[in-house]
């Protein structure tokens, strides 16, 4: 067996051996659905509170329009007076007290009628009531004007552009922000990537140096090979425990929306109306599908294999050269800057950047420069990219890191025998030309 | 007698620091060579390069006869001083595994590992995790790997540190052992009685210069400056010593005897010999002790060491 094959297989049994490793891997797709699991079960809590709001109609045209629903009770004061009605809400604890008052005209009534609570209200609540009153008001001034309301009900228009692009596919309204959730997507596994397994190849280079075994080591095999193995071994373990977290995961939302599915089933006719009324809206989301579908996926996952693989690759060889230069984890703090900046801009720039305009300069530019380019062109990827760019772009990221990887290796060849003091950059800097 | 390693005009600048300045040595097939030095003096930098962990910036270094290569990795067995091993990582797998990076197959390395493992009487490690032994039981195993692939050249760097005395004896015994089936053996070390008992070559580094190489027995005879050490039975101790103080180069010797003498050191010019002074002495005195002084390696060593300060 090569040198390479030994040093890389040892790394990636060395990761996987350990405990940390071995507890993450299957722990966090579990923490991950249990926050989701949680999360769902907090927001049906809240479905579940119902308001009760005392209804004082003095008018008497409205109180008719109040219909319970499942959030919504109202519970009728419109015999008693505004007082005894505010009295009555607190002592009886209900939610709050909506107040139509008598002897206005129309005009005046869209400014008088108050709502009385102890806190400030649910903005929903208060848009639900605003609408009712608003469309009963509507009507009956168009009933003063003469005009017949099934007329006008017969004669609304609704319009609903169809977006659709040059090639006749139809794309829906909010494409834009799924072609963002897939770029974006993979920007964050990249960037989420490079720091766990960055951190892991260093604290790797930081213990062979502290337990010395680096000389034995470097008597046998080459710093760079030793280097090389290392990241690659560290990848591997990587991308099984990716591996391992996809399929949990589908596992685990499979078994969680199998159940999500069997309740929402005894669904109450109320809720069917909902769907059916909501037909638009079925119409976009299958929209939505036909999006995805149509996203490049062949040439996306392509992308993202190269673009994942070689971000990955130029900031590990950081990594391993910054463990390689500092004798202790602590001390690598000072070296993290440079690791740290371009990632948080690169993803920056991908999330306000990209989505207002992903073929703009900015975004260009950034999908160019090597230590960004990773990440913003797997944001612009999706938007549909020049097949030139995404070559020049690639080309410069292969060129940097055959110098990112000869460079680190200069600073690790040095740093892993030197021991006992903190270098400054300036000292790493001098590394480079022994 | 031929030279497993010879190394040519070696230089090696870190910067502006120069860590070794135009450094030859030739260490002969078969022998223990040791080399010296203060600490700093480049010992260190000087194996690294014929380690092929550091390159020379000029110089040349051939091993066998040939120009130094990557395939040599094999032929050396190399024991840093600072040394270890992965500690969470078990005896056994990690054996294997440096074994293996040295070129052996898996299936060598494992019969030869079970071989020492026997002879060290330590097989039921195999499976303990380094972290779990003590700093002597690792550096047993530091040493088997050093020595699994049957270098034909072995370098120590404080081969002895971290041994109680009885298992020092032990590698110690093994080192001689391996010179003995043919292998040649550099021997970096400030002990140096260790060096008197086992080097039979010696090259002195300091200050990044070699000041001094050559056989042990040639060194030391260089450097003995004919002075005799003798302990002489008399009843009138001042009148003898004022009357070979009137012919020779006296200073009082200081040695352990049962019995009271008078006890000189005496240095001799190049024109009265051994011989004379013996028989000149033999007339005056009982001579009880009559020997030779030889400079100590450690002697030697600090006389050349501060003669270039």
């Amino acid at each position: 067996m090569s040198n390479l094959k030994l040093i890389i297989r040892r790394e990636f049994i060395a990761r996987v051996r350990n405990k940390t490793f071995v507890v993450m891997t299957f722990l966090s797709p579990l923490i991950f659905v249990g926050m989701i699991g949680l999360i769902t079960w907090l927001t049906t809590l809240n479905d579940d509170q119902v308001y009760k709001i005392g209804l004082l109609d003095e008018t008497g045209n409205f109180e008719s329009y109040f219909k319970n629903t499942k959030s919504v009770h109202y519970i009728d004061y419109s015999n008693l007076t505004i007082n005894t009605a505010k009295d009555s809400v607190l002592i009886n604890e209900l939610y709050g007290l909506l107040h139509i008052p008598k002897g206005k005209s129309n005009t005046e009534l869209e400014k008088a009628i108050e709502f009385y609570s102890e806190e400030a209200p649910n903005i929903e609540i208060l848009q639900h009531i605003e609408k009712i009153i608003s469309d009963e008001l509507t009507h009956q001034n168009f009933k003063k004007q003469g005009v017949d309301i099934n007329i006008i009900e017969k004669s609304k228009a609704k319009v609903d552009i169809q977006v659709e692009n040059f090639l006749g596919e139809k794309t829906s309204k909010i494409s834009s922000y799924v072609k963002m959730f897939f770029g974006g997507l993979a920007g964050y596994l990249l960037l989420m990537f490079v720091i766990i397994y960055g951190n892991m190849v260093m604290r790797s280079v930081i213990e062979e140096k502290t337990s010395r075994i680096i000389e034995v080591i470097i008597s046998s095999v080459k710093p760079v090979q030793l280097m090389i193995g290392k990241i690659l071994g560290t990848t591997l373990a990587g991308v099984l425990q990716f591996f391992i977290w996809v399929i949990i995961g589908g596992v685990l939302f499979f078994i969680a929306s199998f159940y999500l599915g069997v309740d929402i089933q005894p669904g109450s006719s109320e809720q069917v109306s909902q769907i059916l009324q909501d037909k638009d809206a079925m119409k976009q989301s299958q929209l939505i599908l036909e999006d995805i579908k149509n996203l490049p996926i062949i040439s996306l996952t392509i992308l993202f294999l190269v673009y994942f693989i070689g971000g990955y690759f130029l900031y590990s060889s950081i990594y391993a050269a910054i463990g390689a230069a500092v004798d202790s984890e602590t001390d690598s703090q000072q070296f993290m800057l440079p690791i740290i900046v371009p990632l948080m801009l690169a993803f920056y720039v991908g999330v306000f950047s990209v989505i207002e305009n992903p073929h703009g300069t900015v975004s260009t530019v950034f999908s160019m420069i090597p230590l960004t380019s990773p990440i913003v062109m797997l944001m612009r990827v999706p938007f549909g990219v020049d097949w030139w760019q995404v070559v020049i772009s690639i080309l410069i990221l292969v060129i940097s890191i055959w110098f990112m990887v000869v460079f680190a290796a200069k600073i690790y060849r040095i740093g892993i025998l030197m021991y006992g003091k903190k270098p400054t950059y300036r000292e790493i800097f001098k590394w480079l030309k022994y | 007698m031929t030279n497993l390693l010879e190394v040519q005009h070696a230089t090696k600048r870190f910067g502006s620091f120069t860590a070794l300045q135009d450094v030859s040595i030739k260490v002969p097939k078969g022998s223990i060579f040791g080399l010296l030095g203060p600490n700093g003096a480049g010992k260190t930098t000087l194996i690294r390069i014929v380690n092929q962990i550091t390159l020379p910036d000029e110089g040349n270094v051939f091993l066998d006869g040939e120009p130094l290569q990557p395939h040599h990795i094999k032929d050396i067995g190399y024991l840093p001083e600072e040394r270890g091993l992965y500690k969470s990582m078990k005896v056994g797998e990690q054996a294997l595994y440096l074994a293996q990076l040295k070129g052996l197959s898996k299936k060598e390395a494992q019969d030869r590992l079970k071989y020492w493992f026997d002879k060290f009487d330590i097989t039921n490690w195999w499976d303990k995790k380094i972290q779990e032994l003590s700093k002597g039981m690792a550096q047993k195993v530091q040493f088997i790997v050093t020595v699994l692939h049957r270098p034909k050249l072995l370098i120590f760097d404080e081969p002895f540190s971290g041994f109680d005395p009885i298992n020092a004896n032990v590698i110690k015994d093994e080192i001689l052992q391996l010179r003995d089936e043919g292998a040649t053996v550099i021997f970096s070390t400030h002990r140096m009685e260790s060096v008197e008992e086992l080097c039979d070559h010696i090259a002195l580094i300091h200050k990044s210069k070699k000041i001094l190489e050559g056989r042990v027995s040639d060194i030391k005879r260089a450097y003995k400056a004919n002075t005799f050490e003798v302990g002489l039975l008399t009843n009138d101790d001042n009148g003898l010593f004022n009357s070979i103080n009137d012919k020779f180069d006296v200073t009082t010797a200081d040695f352990k005897t049962i019995d009271k003498q008078l006890k000189l050191r005496i240095t001799l010019n190049d024109e009265i010999s051994s011989n004379d002074l013996l028989s000149y002495l033999s007339d005056k005195a009982q001579v009880l002790r009559f020997n030779e002084v030889i400079p100590s390696v450690n002697e030697i060593f600090i006389k050349t060491i501060t003669e270039n300060e």
